[in-house]
Order: C-alpha cells, then sequence, then structure tokens
C-alpha cells in the first residue's frame, strides 16, 4: 500500500477548506479506503471539530515534529469509521512551529500503512500553505463562485504550478442553482474558462452543511443532503470512478424549463 | 418569458464579474500593466525602427491567453519601399 498524498487549499480563507477534507475523508472511509487527514493550520485548529473528534486530542501534529510522541499516538482513530485517522493542529503554536521538510518526513512515515493522506491546508500563500503543499502528490483547489474567491484560487493555482505540484483540480463549493438561474452567480463553466484547470467536482450551497458541522457529523453521513452527495461523488472521482457531475448550469436549467413548456402543452 | 424580457434590459452581474476577473487575472498573473504594456512598445519600436521601417502607430502589442499559459503578441506592419 501506498497512499496518495493531496493538499486541499484554497488561497482564500472560508472558502470550505475544512469542510472539503473533513467530507472528502469520512466518504473515503466509507468506501474502505485507509485515509489519515492532517490539520496543518497550526494555531488555528478546526478539522477535529468539524469531524467531531475535539474531545480525543491528547497528542497533536507539533508533538510529533518535535519527538514528544510517535505519530501512532497523534493519530486519532474515528468513531464511526476505524480507517479513518485525524492528526489534530496544534492550538497554542504558530505555523513556524513546523517545516516543510518535517512535513515531507511526517507524511511519509505513514504512506505506506494508508491509502490516502489528505492535509488540510491554511488559508494565505505563505509558510503555513507551503507546509502543507510540500509533501503533495496532488493538489485540490477550492473556490466559490465569487470575484475575490476565484481571483485568490488563480494565484494559488499558480504557486502550485511552480512548485511542481500541478496541475490542480477544482472543487466549486456553495454554487446557489438559483442565483445561477438570475445571472447572478458565475456557473461552473465560466470559473473553470477563467482557472483553465480540470473540474473534480460541484457543492451546491447547502444548509445541511451547518446543521452537521454543530453536530459533529460530515454531511456525507446525511443521505438527503445533496451537498453529501457532492463530496461522496468527489471522493469516488478521486478513486478513479467516473461520475457525471452534478448539473447546475444555466442553460441545461432553461433548455429543462423549454422542455417543460412543452410537456405541459403537448 | 417575462423573465427573458426583464434580462434584455440588464446585465446579469455573472456576466460582469467573469469580465472583470478576465481582465484581473491576466494582470495578477504577468504583473504587467496598462503602462509597462506601452512602455515596453514604445522601446520595440525605437529598436526594429533603426533596422526597418515601420508605422509606430500601426503596433499593436496584446496578451492573449491559451489556457494557464499566457502569450504576448505583437503586431508589426512593416512599411513597404
Amino acid at each position: 500500500m501506498t497512499a496518495r498524498i493531496i493538499t486541499i487549499t484554497s488561497g482564500k480563507g472560508g472558502v470550505g477548506k475544512t469542510t472539503a477534507t473533513a467530507n472528502i475523508s469520512v466518504a473515503l472511509a466509507q468506501m474502505g479506503k485507509k485515509v489519515t487527514c492532517i490539520d496543518s493550520d497550526i494555531g488555528l485548529r478546526n478539522l477535529d471539530i468539524v469531524l467531531g473528534l475535539e474531545n480525543r486530542i491528547v497528542y497533536d501534529l507539533v508533538d510529533v515534529v518535535e519527538g514528544h510522541c510517535k505519530i501512532n499516538q497523534a493519530m486519532i482513530r474515528d468513531k464511526r469509521f476505524d480507517t479513518l485517522f485525524l492528526i489534530p493542529a496544534a492550538q497554542t503554536r504558530d505555523k513556524n512551529a513546523v517545516t516543510p521538510s518535517e512535513m515531507i518526513d511526517l507524511c511519509e512515515s505513514i504512506r505506506e500503512e494508508m491509502d490516502f493522506i489528505l492535509l488540510d491546508s491554511p488559508a494565505g500563500i505563505e509558510g503555513g500553505f507551503k507546509n502543507a503543499i510540500a509533501p503533495a502528490d496532488e493538489a485540490i483547489v477550492v473556490t466559490n463562485p465569487d470575484v475575490s474567491a476565484v481571483r485568490d484560487a488563480d494565484r494559488i493555482i499558480g504557486l502550485i504550478e511552480a512548485l511542481e505540484k500541478g496541475p490542480a483540480s477544482l472543487i466549486l463549493n456553495r454554487v446557489n442553482a438559483d442565483m445561477i438561474k438570475r445571472g447572478d452567480m458565475m456557473e461552473a463553466d465560466d470559473v473553470l474558462e477563467l482557472l483553465a484547470i480540470k473540474l473534480l467536482g460541484i457543492v451546491p450551497d447547502d444548509e445541511h452543511v451547518l446543521v452537521s458541522t454543530n453536530k459533529g457529523q460530515p454531511v456525507v453521513l446525511n443521505p438527503k443532503s445533496r451537498a453529501g452527495a457532492a463530496f461522496r461523488n468527489i471522493a469516488a472521482r478521486l478513486t478513479g470512478d467516473e461520475i457525471p457531475l452534478i448539473d447546475m448550469s444555466h442553460k441545461e436549467d432553461f433548455i429543462t424549463k423549454l422542455s417543460k413548456v412543452f410537456a405541459k402543452e403537448g | 418569458m417575462a423573465n427573458w424580457l426583464k434580462k434584455l434590459g440588464k446585465e446579469d452581474s455573472a456576466d460582469l464579474a467573469k469580465e472583470r476577473l478576465k481582465l484581473v487575472l491576466i494582470h495578477d498573473r504577468t504583473n504587467l500593466t496598462a503602462r509597462v504594456l506601452d512602455e515596453m512598445k514604445d522601446e520595440l519600436i525605437d529598436v526594429i525602427s533603426r533596422h526597418v521601417a515601420i508605422d509606430p502607430s500601426a503596433v499593436k502589442i496584446t496578451m492573449i491567453h491559451e489556457g494557464r499559459e499566457q502569450r504576448l503578441i505583437c503586431d508589426i506592419p512593416v512599411k513597404q519601399k
């Protein structure tokens, strides 16, 4: 077994990196994959609380790097899936507590035992991002269909390419079909044309995400959630399954509308 | 139908966002401002005019992008003898 190491990043904060990391990790574990997700946002720990594992932390990433514990002591086993592990970030340190080469060593030391290692990157383009991207075989960029998120995504995609970790793939998060219909939100095709990278998935804006985060139960565990379904599809695509994208485009909607009109008349 | 008619009157904000981003991304990716492009154009005209007769007012320099690659296209018509 040799894990694929994937870094999830964005440039801009608050677009859904941690939500994406948590949900893709859980969905992969649901498929029987061995997964370790690592919170590399040192000082702003969050992946633990989104996964509902915040009460089980004893050791963290910095403890491993500084030799205070063995790596398996810092790997928290998920209570729902026994093939899912979390290495939490340190909360009381800053991003300079680890270096890119220490991150590489840490990931390599568990690579043989895992199918996937997912790294949740901090926002920004400085040290924290460089730590998170250093061990990566692949990178996923999360963005929202708004001008600032897309602009920052473009910047981070350029940096990923410059570090020879590209080509990155894209998750377009918080897509609102009604706003697209009204012409008030860029659709996936627009964002893809601007960023010119491969689309990994479109995640609809969905209130279930906040509700599930409140409970510490990632939304992929909710069979009724559309966002959950989108994250399950993304995980399946990562394993090589070809799953069609959720259709949330403007044009298709127009055609659907038109066909409905004909259906009524005919 | 009413929806389409309403739309004819105003530009969608999504289209506006895309157009604004297109311009800003070209600048972000290359660090070239319109002023620097103009300066480059003047310098190019200077160099080329030393060797061949050209019409400075017909010289065009533009940035295009193919995927994530940026390309500077310079169009310099040469004067007939």
